[in-house]
C-alpha cells in the first residue's frame, strides 16, 4: 500500500446543479438536477481513490468538476493548496497539465481523422512544450511506455482494437507528466481478457511515475483490485468512504452492503445470500427527503425520512453517512 | 427425422452451424461449425469476448441473421423435433415469440418508442393466440405482474421512455414470456444494467425458470452471470466452440488454455493481494482474414507447430466434457504451462 505522503487534492462541499430549462420563454428555471450535492474528500499523493455508484449517482460529474471542465455551483477544488475556481481561464489551462483524464469509450475519445502521433502530441503542442522533433520522440517513448510500438504512430484510430485505443488514451493523458489522472470508467467498454491488460498497465504506470488516480467505475471487483480507498456515492452524495479493506470487509452503510452483495458469484459453488434492493434509484430532480436512500433501505426508520444524515466517523479513515450505523453494528445481518 | 425419437427430453440440437457474412468481396465466417445441445428446463451459457460469434449464434437460432450480407451456409438447428434451417419464413414466424423468444442487451432500442408497453405485449399474444383484445390485455397485466412491475394496470398504458433501464428489461422479459415459450434466448440481458438491477433481473430469471421450466440460453461475457444461472457452458472463441461442459466442471477443471485465461483474468474480490492480473496477451483475430490452425494459437502460451497448422476437433475428453485443443489432458497442459513458466523465470 502507498504511504500517505501529502495532500494533492482537496474537494470541499462540491455541488453541481444542472438547471432544467423551462420550455416557456422568459420563465425562471425552478427545477434543478442535483447531480453532485455536497461531496468532500481528500486525495493523497500516490494513492488510488475509487468512486463507485450506480448510473446517475454523479460520479462522472465529480470527475468533470475536478478537472474544471464544468464549473461547480458551489464548493471548491483545491489542487496543491490553490482553489481552481479562483484561477483565470488561462491559469486553469496550465493547471490542467497536472490533472489529466482517461475516458470510458475509447471509440469516441479519439478523433478518427487524426494520426496517433498527432493525437498524442496534441497536448504537448497546446501547451507549447518542445519543438516538433522532440515531440515526435516523446510520442515514440509514450507509445512504448503503454506497450505499443513506434510504427503505430502513423496509423489512425480505426486500425486499433478497443484495448489498444485505451492504451493510446492513456499515453495521451501521460504526455504532460500529470500528477493526477482521473480515469472515468476506463475499462468498462473492454473485454475481460483485455480489461486485465489495461488494469495491469495502469498499475505499472502508477509505480513507475508515482501517479495519483481517481478511478471511477461501477464494477466493484475492478475498484477493489485497483484502489486504496473507496468512496461510495448515492444520488450525488458520498454515503461511505474508507480504505478498501474497510469497505469490503466491514461495510457500514446499508447501500454499500447491498451493492457488495449484488456482485455476481465468484464460482458456481458459491451460495451467497443476496440483499436484493427493490425499486430504482430515485430521480435527482426530486430526491427523497431525509436520507436519499431511505425508500430502498431495509432498516429505514422514521428519522431517516425526516433528517438528512451527515458523515459520521467509524474509524480515522472510515466515514459513513447513516443514522443507524451505531445501532446496526450490534445487529447481525438478516439473511 | 431421427431427433424426436432419439432423445425425448432434448429440446434443441444444433449441428455444425456455420454463418457467413459477405462484405466487400471478402467472406467472414462469424460462426464456424458450432454444436449445441440443450435439454428441456436446462440453462446454457454461451461465453466469449466480443467478436467470438456468440450473438450471431443466437440470432441464427432465431433465423434473424440479416440477409444479405449474412447467411446460414451450413448446419442444422433441430428444435422441438424439426429443422429450423429448412422451414419457410411463414413457419418460422410461428416459432418466433411463440416457441422460442429472445431478449436483447439494450432494452431501449428493442422496444418501440411510439407504442405503449401494453400494445407491445398484446401484439405478441394476439399474433400467436386466438384472443380478443380484452383477454389479451388481461393476460398482459398478468405478465407485467409476474415480472415484478408495480401497478401493472397503470403501467400498461405507459410508453417505454417512462420506464427505467431495469423496468424496460422486465418488460422485454414479459413480452418474451407472454406465449410461454419453450426456449428463451437472452443476449447479454444484464450488460447495460447497474449491479443492483442486474441482481434483480438475474433473480427474476432464476425464479421464472423454476416456476415455468423454460429452457434458457444466456449469452454473456461475464462469467459471474454464468455461475449464477447456468447448468452448462459453451466457451466460444473466434467463431468456434473451444470448450463445452457443465458449469461446475468448467470452473473446477478447465481444459482449454483460453478458458483458463478467461477464468484467471476474472477480477474477483480478494484478488488485491496479487500484484498483477494474469492477462491473455494480444487481442482476438480478424475473422475476415483466412486463419490456419487453431484460432487461439496466436495468443496461446502453449501453442506448438501442430496448433498453427491443424484445426483441433471438438472432442469428448471426459464424460460430457468437450474440448477443441491439441493438448487435451489437464496433465499435458499443466506440464506445458510449468515448462513455460520455468523458462521465463
Amino acid at each position: 500500500m502507498q504511504q500517505r505522503k501529502g495532500l494533492v487534492l482537496k474537494v470541499n462541499n462540491l455541488r453541481k446543479y444542472f438547471p432544467i430549462k423551462n420550455s416557456i420563454p422568459f420563465k425562471k428555471t425552478t427545477q434543478f438536477v442535483k447531480a453532485v450535492d455536497g461531496v468532500s474528500f481528500e486525495l493523497y499523493k500516490g494513492e488510488t481513490l475509487g468512486i463507485v455508484g450506480e448510473s446517475g449517482c454523479g460520479k462522472s460529474t465529480v470527475a468533470r468538476l475536478i478537472n474544471q471542465l464544468i464549473t461547480p455551483t458551489e464548493g471548491t477544488v483545491e489542487f496543491n493548496g490553490i482553489d481552481l475556481a479562483s484561477l483565470s481561464t488561462k491559469e486553469i489551462r496550465s493547471a490542467r497539465k497536472s490533472i489529466q483524464m482517461v475516458f470510458q469509450n475509447p471509440y469516441a475519445s479519439l478523433d478518427p481523422r487524426k494520426t496517433i502521433e498527432y493525437l498524442i502530441a496534441e497536448p504537448l503542442a497546446i501547451h507549447g512544450i518542445g519543438d516538433e522533433a522532440s515531440r515526435k520522440q516523446r510520442v515514440v517513448d509514450l507509445l512504448e511506455t503503454v506497450g505499443l510500438s513506434a510504427y503505430h504512430a502513423k496509423r489512425h484510430p480505426h486500425e486499433f482494437s478497443g484495448g489498444q485505443r485505451q492504451r493510446i488514451n492513456i499515453a495521451r493523458a501521460l504526455a504532460l507528466n500529470p500528477d493526477i489522472v482521473v480515469c472515468d470508467e476506463p475499462v468498462s467498454a473492454l473485454d475481460v481478457s483485455v480489461q486485465a491488460q489495461v488494469i495491469n498497465l495502469l498499475k505499472d504506470l502508477q509505480h513507475e511515475f508515482g501517479l495519483t488516480y481517481i478511478f471511477i467505475s461501477h464494477d466493484l471487483n475492478v475498484v477493489n483490485y485497483m484502489c486504496d480507498r473507496i468512496a461510495v456515492m448515492y444520488l450525488g452524495k458520498i454515503v461511505e468512504i474508507g480504505s478498501y479493506e474497510e469497505i469490503y470487509d466491514n461495510p457500514q452503510h446499508p447501500y454499500t452492503q447491498a451493492l457488495l452483495s449484488a456482485i455476481p458469484k465468484e464460482n458456481p459453488f458459491d451460495t451467497k445470500d443476496r440483499i436484493i434492493l427493490t425499486g430504482d434509484v430515485p430521480s435527482p430532480v426530486n430526491p427523497p427527503s431525509g436520507c436519499a436512500f431511505h425508500k430502498r433501505c431495509r432498516f429505514a426508520t422514521e428519522k431517516c425520512s425526516q433528517m438528512e444524515p451527515v458523515l459520521d466517523t467509524v474509524s480515522t479513515t472510515h466515514q459513513v453517512s447513516c443514522h443507524l450505523f451505531k445501532s446496526l453494528q450490534q445487529k447481525p445481518l438478516p439473511s | 427425422m431421427k431427433v424426436g425419437e432419439v432423445m425425448a427430453e432434448r429440446l434443441l440440437d444444433v449441428e455444425n452451424l456455420t454463418v457467413e457474412f459477405i462484405s466487400g468481396g471478402s467472406t467472414m465466417k462469424a460462426v464456424n461449425g458450432v454444436n449445441l445441445q440443450l435439454d428441456k428446463k436446462e440453462t446454457l451459457g454461451i461465453v466469449g469476448e466480443s467478436g467470438s460469434g456468440k450473438s450471431v449464434t443466437a440470432t441464427a437460432l432465431m433465423r434473424l441473421i440479416p440477409s444479405p450480407p449474412g447467411k446460414i451456409t451450413n448446419g442444422k438447428i433441430h428444435f422441438n423435433g424439426r429443422d429450423l434451417v429448412g422451414i419457410s419464413e411463414k413457419e418460422m414466424r410461428n416459432v418466433r415469440g411463440n416457441e422460442m423468444s429472445m431478449i436483447f442487451q439494450d432494452p431501449i432500442t428493442s422496444l418501440n418508442p411510439v407504442l405503449t408497453v401494453g400494445n407491445q405485449i398484446i401484439e405478441v399474444i394476439r399474433a400467436h393466440e386466438k384472443m380478443t383484445k380484452k383477454e389479451a390485455s388481461t393476460k398482459a397485466v398478468e405478465m407485467l405482474k409476474m415480472v415484478g412491475i408495480p401497478e401493472p394496470e397503470k403501467r400498461l398504458k405507459m410508453y417505454p421512455h417512462e420506464f427505467s433501464g431495469g423496468m424496460r428489461q422486465r418488460v422485454m422479459i414479459a413480452i418474451a414470456l407472454a406465449c410461454n415459450p419453450k426456449l428463451l434466448i437472452a443476449d447479454e440481458p444484464t450488460t447495460a444494467l447497474d449491479v443492483t438491477v442486474q441482481a434483480q433481473i438475474l433473480d427474476l430469471m432464476k425464479n421464472l425458470q423454476q416456476n415455468h421450466g423454460t429452457a434458457i440460453i444466456i449469452i454473456t461475457h461475464d462469467l459471474g452471470v454464468v455461475w449464477e444461472l447456468c447448468d452448462k457452458v459453451n466457451v466460444m472463441y473466434a467463431g468456434r466452440t473451444v470448450e463445452s461442459t457443465t458449469t461446475k466442471q468448467l470452473y473446477d477443471n478447465p481444459l482449454h488454455p483460453y478458458t483458463w485465461g478467461l477464468l484467471e483474468s476474472q477480477i474477483t474480490v480478494g484478488i488485491q493481494e496479487q500484484e498483477r492480473l494474469p492477462a491473455i496477451p494480444g487481442s482476438p483475430p480478424d475473422l475476415s482474414k483466412s486463419l490456419s490452425g487453431c484460432h487461439f494459437s496466436a495468443r496461446c502460451p502453449m501453442a506448438t507447430d501442430i496448433c498453427r497448422s491443424n484445426v483441433p476437433e471438438l472432442m469428448e475428453v471426459q464424460d460430457n466434457h468437450f474440448v477443441a485443443c491439441h493438448l487435451q489432458s489437464r496433465e499435458q497442459i499443466v506440464a506445458r504451462k510449468e515448462g513455460i513458466f520455468n523458462a521465463t523465470t
